[in-house]
């Protein structure tokens, strides 16, 4: 392996990386599913490069998937789903943008540390790979975990999902079928939420989530 | 020819097979009974007759089988050695007997269909755990002796306090288990051979050797009713009917034994010194607490499952010797100790059977436990009275039944002591002989108790009067049980050298052969230091009793007369002014059990010219439930209030948690050197 495609697939794993920090400080949805997309499409393009250096032409339809489903297809039914109920203009973020960043710099500072140390003689892009696959799912996991609202906790669980797929694509050999077993859950994990957004709507008149804490009579 | 284990095998699948019918032909009334029954009865002994054919034949020679059952790379095995041979007698008698009383006693039970079916169930559970020869399929037996026993106890759960009884049962079973897990765990070590033969060959780290000994101890003590490990033994084993008591105290304390021995003495190797002082101590402690506790007792059932508890302690003190002089290299003393507990084992799986049938034939005829409402049973059920007073003086170690010959082998055991090198067995050792001494002087006043309080004297209550004999299956039961306490006694010897096929392997050593000396002699080490021979016991007591009645007879008066016995100078004698349990028990709890229950007396007498009654308050403490348990449950309770707020979290919290939780995982992995 030269220097270049080195470089250039580290180039692509670390932007994927800061596309997860842009969707930390994106306060409205709309922008949050648009970050969103540009995170899918730097997948795909870490994926075709993969596949490029690795000479593993499956790993090209995974970038195929990542690209129409996850940059295409979900941005824009998210983009549907948000118009019809209305909430196009809430701002919600439940912790402020400073601290999430912070943590997210901790985040990423834990993941490098953790994989390089306990990864020593592994490949070397694949160490890389690795590091950046784990922050790239503790953010998502920050994602979920600092929004209230049920979209955004859903693209939080898209973009973890994409890490998933970034440390499985760097690894060599990984077979296409859990790829898209993988991807397919995710999309019917986002049918489901989806069914329950409008469920919830209906009842609630609200996709916060605390209202279903109101339901059940106790509010914290 | 098929090896003897895999025939075992057979039985122990008939065994399940008869629950199998259990199940289907239990709603019917008596004709079911008897079946299944009759079918324990004949599949019993049957293994028995096989048994027999093997001891006769060689003993020694290990026999083995294998099902492709249990985790796959391992599969099932099976063994049949001598130590478990002996074992598997003690079950197979223990369970035919219970049957034979079954066929009597089970026609007055008021749900056979939660009863039957566990019956054979729990025979077989048993029957797999001393035949299991690896840790996986000996767990699973264990469980499943277990959870039948569990069944058994929850039989009449709608009864006062047998719910409770069950929980605490069920609760101190998984947590035995559980510590028998881990010591399999650590037997088998990092390379994770779970076959007995592979943990026989590898020798144990002394400090994994000493973890191994104390989780035996919790567990299989735990099952044997070690104090304190005991406290649901006397709950759970008067709860279920009356067979299945006698084969839970009689024959399911010594498959706990068993465990301990097997992995003790087998396969963990050579043991340290000072793990033959913790086995004597906690033994000591078992043996007297057990029976100060019986002492107290009022009701029947649980005075027996107390004395249980003390008897668990007696062969645990022997254990505890016998471990102390493998570890010295003393062989012959070891052999001595460990025939003496394995005697013993056998001896009260005897007696205690026959008691618990004396108890459940009490409770068929009169419907009480309680000792208080009972008396004068003597008159209305001679032959019960006859077999249960045979149990009583067995167990209370007189000669020349057999629970005196097993106690005496371990005081013998407990003289070699000057011989260890250690001071501290020096000084424990004898420490201990002095608590078992204690214990069998106590465990006589307990059983003079019992039976004093429920033959003699006169009736109590209603119920008592209209008592009549039980049935001929469970006489014949009791009069086979009693009548093997005697023999036992009386040909000690040939229990002995039976028992040197089962301490040879173990101790490389033997006691000397017994058969040999005239006249049943039995002499443990040699004839200048003791002997004793239960014969010459027997024909003294028959003769110099038989003498003495014709004495009285040829020489006194015919006249029958009856004059009023003397009331103390109370004018009105009724049943209730007999002794009671409590008020003979008296003088004991003032001496003891300041310390060992926190006992207090307490007098009221109204002031001169009042009307009340005056009363006398006895307030007695369960001690080690208070210090042990109570303390436990409180944190319990304690903890579950204040987690039940994460019960009601928002799912953005819980979110958080989780991802904390991975936070903090993967901060340990960054930072762990």
């Amino acid at each position: 392996m030269n220097g270049l495609t080195f470089d250039i697939a580290h180039l692509l794993a670390g932007g994927l990386v800061l596309v997860s920090f842009m969707m930390l400080y994106q306060d409205r949805l709309f922008a949050l599913i648009n970050v969103f997309a540009l995170h899918a499409i730097v997948l795909a393009l870490s994926v075709a490069w993969q596949a490029y250096i690795q000479d593993a032409h499956h790993l090209y339809v995974t970038a195929a998937i990542a690209l129409i489903f996850k940059a295409i297809i979900i941005p824009v039914g998210l983009h549907r789903i948000i118009q019809r109920l209305g909430i196009h203009r809430d701002i919600e973020t439940a912790v402020g943008i400073g601290p999430t960043m912070l943590a997210g710099i901790g985040l990423v500072t834990l993941s490098m540390v953790l994989m390089l140390r306990v990864t020593p003689d592994a490949d070397p892009l694949a160490r890389e790979d690795l590091a950046f696959a784990l922050s790239i799912i503790l953010l998502g996991l920050l994602v979920m975990v600092t929004r209230r609202n049920a979209v955004s906790q859903v693209v939080g669980f898209m973009s973890l999902e994409n890490g998933l797929v970034l440390a499985a694509t760097g690894a060599k050999g990984m077979p296409l079928v859990v790829e898209i077993s993988v991807a397919f859950s995710i999309l019917i994990a986002f049918i489901v939420i989806g069914v329950f957004l409008f469920r919830i709507r209906e009842r609630f008149d609200s996709v916060d989530v605390g209202a279903l804490d109101d339901y059940r009579g106790e509010h914290r | 020819m098929i090896s003897g284990a895999a025939v075992l095998l057979w039985g122990v699948a008939a065994l399940l097979g008869t629950a199998v019918l259990a199940i289907a032909s239990s709603h019917g009334s008596g004709s079911g009974t008897r079946l299944i029954y009759s079918l324990t009865l004949g599949i019993s002994a049957a293994v028995l007759l096989v048994l027999a054919s093997r001891v006769a034949d060689d003993p020694v020679t290990p026999s083995t089988a294998e099902l492709p059952l249990g985790l796959p790379w391992i599969g099932a095995h099976f063994r049949l050695d001598a130590l478990s041979t002996f074992f598997l007698v003690v079950v197979n008698f223990g369970g035919g007997m219970a049957s034979l009383y079954g066929l009597g006693y089970g026609r007055h039970e008021s749900a056979p269909h939660r009863v039957l079916p566990f019956f054979p169930a729990f025979l077989a559970g048993m029957n797999l755990v001393v035949l299991a020869d690896d840790a996986f399929t000996f767990l699973l037996s264990w469980e499943f002796m277990s959870l039948a026993s569990w069944a058994l106890v929850m039989a009449h759960h709608r009864e006062q306090d047998n719910a409770r009884a069950g929980y605490i049962y069920l609760v101190m079973a998984s947590f035995g288990t559980l510590a028998l897990l881990l010591a399999f765990g650590l037997l088998a070590g990092p390379s994770g051979n779970y076959t007995f033969e592979a943990m026989r060959a590898a020798a144990s780290a002394p400090l994994v050797a000493a973890f191994v000994l104390a989780l035996m101890l919790l567990g299989a003590g735990s099952k044997a009713g070690l104090v304190p490990l005991h406290i649901w033994l006397p709950l759970a084993h008067p709860a279920a009917p009356s067979h299945v008591s006698a084969l839970m105290s009689g024959v399911m304390t010594k498959v706990a034994i068993y465990g301990f021995i097997r992995v003790i003495f087998d396969l963990l190797g050579e043991p340290a010194w000072w793990s033959g002082v913790v086995v004597l101590f906690l033994g000591g402690l078992t043996a007297v607490l057990g029976i100060l506790y019986a002492l107290m007792e009022k009701d029947l059932k649980r005075l027996l499952a107390y004395s249980t508890i003390e008897n668990v302690g007696v062969i645990f003190v022997s254990l505890g010797l016998a471990l102390a002089f493998k570890a010295n290299a003393m062989p012959s003393a070891a052999a001595l100790a460990l025939t003496a507990a394995l005697f013993h084992v056998l001896n009260h799986s005897f007696f205690k059977s026959l008691l618990f049938f004396g108890a459940g034939a009490v409770l068929t005829a009169t419907g009480e436990r309680d000792m208080e409402k009972l008396g004068g049973l003597i008159h209305r059920m001679p032959l019960t009275s006859f077999a249960f007073l045979v149990g009583c003086v067995a167990i209370s170690a007189l000669p020349p039944f057999n629970g005196f010959v097993s106690e005496w082998l371990a005081f013998q055991a407990v003289l070699q002591s000057p011989d260890l090198p250690q001071w501290g067995l020096k000084v424990m050792v004898p420490a201990v002989g002095g608590l078992l001494a204690l214990s069998a002087a106590l465990a006589a006043a307990c059983f003079v108790k019992a039976f004093g309080i429920t033959f003699l004297g006169r009736p109590r209550s209603a119920a008592v009067e209209l008592a009549h004999e039980v049935d001929r299956y469970s006489l014949a039961a009791m009069f086979t049980l009693a009548a093997l306490c005697l023999l036992a006694g009386i040909v000690p010897g040939l229990v002995i050298d039976g028992l040197s096929a089962v301490t040879l392997p173990l101790l490389g050593s033997r006691m000397p052969v017994q058969m040999a000396e005239p006249w049943l002699s039995i002499v443990p080490i040699a004839a200048s230091r003791s002997s004793y021979n239960g014969l010459l016991v027997f024909l003294f007591i028959a003769v110099s009793g038989s003498f003495a009645a014709f004495v009285i007879h040829r020489f006194a008066s015919h006249a029958l007369r009856r004059g009023p016995a003397w009331g103390c100078g109370f004018p009105d004698v009724t049943p209730a002014a007999q002794y009671t349990s409590i008020s003979f028990a008296q003088p004991i709890r003032r001496v003891f059990g300041a310390f060992a229950f926190r006992a207090r007396e307490k007098v009221e007498v109204p002031a001169p010219g009042e009307t009340g009654p005056a009363r006398l308050t006895v307030e007695i403490h369960d001690v080690i439930w208070e210090t042990f348990y109570l303390p436990i449950g409180r944190a319990i309770d304690f903890a579950t209030d204040h987690l039940n707020h994460l019960q009601f979290l928002t799912i953005r919290r819980y979110l958080t948690l989780v991802f904390l939780f991975l936070i903090v995982l993967l901060l340990v992995l960054a930072l762990w050197p």
